[in-house]
């Protein structure tokens, strides 16, 4: 790969910060996984800073980005708040998705961070969905689509590419090649390793980066956007990298060797490019372990706030299903007497008019058959 | 062609009927486009579409390739973005190859970003036996969909309501399974010329009054129940009430019920298998909200328990007629 040089020194830095930023919220993520703060997956980008922060400085800020399960970093490289990522984590009611979507389904819609996906695959022809309307109504913003080389064999990933190509679609599709879909490696999972060549036959160009490089993940990506937004054409972009961590908290790694992560640990994106900002002057080993130390503090102060977020009420459980006022006519879906165990808020409310103040329900109310759910809950958290 | 009975008021026919709806909301609203397969070019399989390409061009009105999965994904991304798109699948076997982006992605996007986003889609599929297309285009599935929070549920058994539920569901801010029906598609009825008009979801129709038993009827079994309401009356001297629930998600449960508390006696009709099914969520909400006014327990009539035979004898006997619910009736009332 050529060297490219280093950015002003206000955007090296801030690229570096983030960097760290991200790599310090994801150990903490693993730690409150591990005293069981979070639940279900965690699945963690340490590793791929450089390919999240690379790609997505490349964008602009109306520009679409889309990601997968794997989208703490990308939350928080587009400038969603610490705090409401690490509480969507926790499962409170100030998390980005108010404690919806958890680890896989992050979101944020007025950073047009348009989500993380749980189905592998799956975002793909939702973000050609955005370069759609994003043509249609004739703006210039285009949609960076990330998604793991475990994505490039699903059959949206050829249905998409093609359509993307037939349709003149600005978007940029970004192969995060971290090496293993799950834990299997790419040389057991694809045929042709060389995951931008897989876009030629659907008529989307392939270029390739330095995913453990930020500058050329960056350089490659703005070009990649480039083509995509002026000329009209969709762009694959293979970005080489590796995470240094399992798939997901649940991985004993049994599928790659000690001595692989070592070799690739030496190329920690952190390191190098924290080590080249120091080697040309940008700053001083004193700055750099600042850098660190705001970094922690931050996550610090993402974890309390988490902490101390309250859960989402029981009342809540039916929000947001729908869109009210048009043909929803309550929080019901197929009609308000269905069977339920929980209740949402308008169901209380009429029970209050039915029954009094009284009626509200309680942990206490609830249904036997649904207690022992209740109490598992409690106790895992 | 049309046939004006009164002011505003024609005789068209369904399929008309739907591109009407089409028509007219491409023609109210800029941000409604229509995507699927041949929809264009060739008019649509069963000419849903015949002429939009022409009247509306190939910015609103796409052809795709043969990619159901991808076109309904691209769909739920262009109405997260601003778009109103209106996808047709060729049948509703089809709609199994879009299952992830139906319900993984289109009906659960708004609750799992916590409201931060909406997804006003239609998405068009044809169901319905009698054609002899055999296993793979011929099965009756509101129930794969009736089972899905996040997703509204159409099922119009009529032209008024082809167009009037059409253009509901594309000007309404929900992901919205429309499911139309290839014996309907011929069948003519009145509808209204006003561009206005449009109907309710969640109100279910009384297609006749009647006093000794309710039948429901699902699609294309709104109309068979009809023909089997007026047998009963002309043979067997009974007065059946017949419902159509127009849509399923949402439900319009309270009229099904007035109507049973009234006849005391329920019969569900639809076209879709038996087990699983829209009858037997019916029939369970109705045992729940008004066992003590039913004289006989909530019959079923439904499909047959296969995949879609293509021998025209066995088709036939695949799917309910007017026999079997007539049959289904006369059970409810014992040895009448």
């Amino acid at each position: 790969m050529t060297e490219h040089p280093l950015p002003d020194p206000d955007v090296a830095i801030e690229w570096l910060e983030t960097m760290t930023l991200i790599r310090r919220f994801e150990e903490r993520a693993g730690e409150m996984y591990a005293k069981a703060k979070v639940g279900g997956f965690l699945h963690l980008a340490i590793g791929e800073e450089a390919t999240i922060v690379g790609s997505v400085r490349a964008m602009r800020e109306r520009d679409y980005l889309i990601s997968t399960y794997r989208s703490h970093g990308h939350a928080l490289v587009r400038g969603t708040n610490p705090d409401n990522v690490m509480a969507e984590l926790f499962g409170r009611v100030d998390g980005v998705c108010k404690g919806r979507g958890g680890s896989m389904h992050m979101f944020d819609i007025e950073r047009r961070f348009m989500g993380g996906y749980g189905i592998v695959g799956g975002n793909l022809p939702i973000a050609a969905g955005f370069a759609l309307a994003s043509d249609y109504l004739g703006s210039d913003d285009a949609t960076l689509c990330q998604f793991g080389d475990g994505a490039s064999n699903q059959g949206t990933f050829g249905e998409t590419l093609n359509l993307a190509a037939l349709w003149s679609l600005p978007i940029v599709f970004m192969v995060t090649n971290n090496q293993f879909g799950m834990g299997t490696a790419l040389e057991r999972h694809s045929a042709v390793t060389d995951l931008h060549k897989r876009g030629e036959g659907f008529g989307v160009p392939g270029m390739q980066c330095d995913g453990m490089d930020a500058l050329d993940t960056y350089a490659v990506t703005c070009e990649a956007l480039r083509i995509a937004r002026e000329e009209r054409r969709p762009m694959l972009v293979e970005a080489i990298t590796y995470r240094f961590r399992g798939h997901s908290m649940a991985d004993p790694e049994e599928y790659r060797t000690r001595e692989q992560v070592e070799e690739w640990r030496k190329r920690d994106p952190l390191i190098t490019f924290g080590d080249r900002l120091v080697a040309e002057g940008v700053i001083d080993d004193e700055r750099r372990e600042q850098i660190d130390k705001d970094a922690i503090a931050r996550v610090d102060r993402a974890v309390a706030f988490a902490d101390n977020s309250p859960n989402p009420p029981p009342e809540s459980l039916y929000d947001d299903i729908y869109v009210l006022g048009g043909q929803v006519r309550g929080w019901w879906s197929l009609d308000e007497r269905s069977p339920t165990p929980h209740r949402g808020e308008d169901e209380r409310d009429h029970d209050q008019q039915r029954y009094g103040e009284d009626a509200t329900p309680s942990t206490g109310e609830i249904p036997q058959q649904m207690t022992a759910g209740l109490q598992y809950r409690e106790e895992s958290h | 062609m049309a046939v004006e009975t009164q002011a505003g008021i024609r005789t068209i026919r369904y399929r008309d009927a739907l591109n009407e709806a089409l028509r007219e909301e491409l023609a109210r609203d800029e941000s409604v486009i229509l995507m699927g397969e041949d929809i264009g070019v060739f008019n649509g399989a069963f000419k849903v579409t015949a002429g939009l390409l022409e009247e509306f061009g190939e910015r609103r009105v796409r052809d795709t390739p043969i990619s159901e999965n991808t076109i309904v994904g691209m769909g739920v991304g262009a109405a997260m973005t601003g778009l109103r798109p209106v996808v047709e699948l060729m049948t509703i076997n089809f709609a199994l190859l879009a299952m992830d982006q139906i319900i993984n992605h289109a009906a659960h996007i708004r609750y799992m970003f916590g409201g931060q986003v909406k997804v006003p889609l239609v998405v068009r599929m044809p169901q319905g036996a009698g054609h002899q297309l055999g296993p793979t285009h011929s099965h009756s599935w509101e129930a794969f969909f009736l089972h899905v929070p996040g997703l509204l549920v159409a099922t119009p058994s009529t032209a008024a309501d082809a167009k009037g539920l059409l253009k509901a569901a594309i000007r309404d801010d929900n992901p919205v399974v429309f499911i139309e029906h290839e014996y309907l598609y011929g069948q003519r009825g009145e509808v209204s010329d006003d561009p206005d008009l449009v109907a309710d979801f969640g109100r279910a129709a009384i297609r006749r009054e009647g006093t000794d038993v309710t039948i429901v009827g699902v699609s294309r079994m709104a109309v068979t129940a009809q023909r089997a309401a007026q047998g009963l009356a002309d043979q067997h001297g009974i007065s059946a009430e017949v419902i159509d629930p127009r849509t399923l998600r949402p439900l319009d449960l309270d009229t099904i019920l007035a109507s049973v508390r009234k006849t005391n006696r329920a019969i569900i009709v639809e076209e879709g298998w038996p087990h699983g099914g829209v009858g037997a969520n019916l029939a369970a909400l109705i045992a729940e909200q008004a066992f003590d006014d039913l004289d006989a327990p909530v019959g079923r009539v439904t499909g047959a328990d296969v995949p879609m035979p293509y021998a025209k004898p066995l088709e036939e006997i695949a799917y309910p007629h007017e026999k079997q619910i007539v049959e289904a009736v006369l059970a409810t009332f014992g040895d009448r």
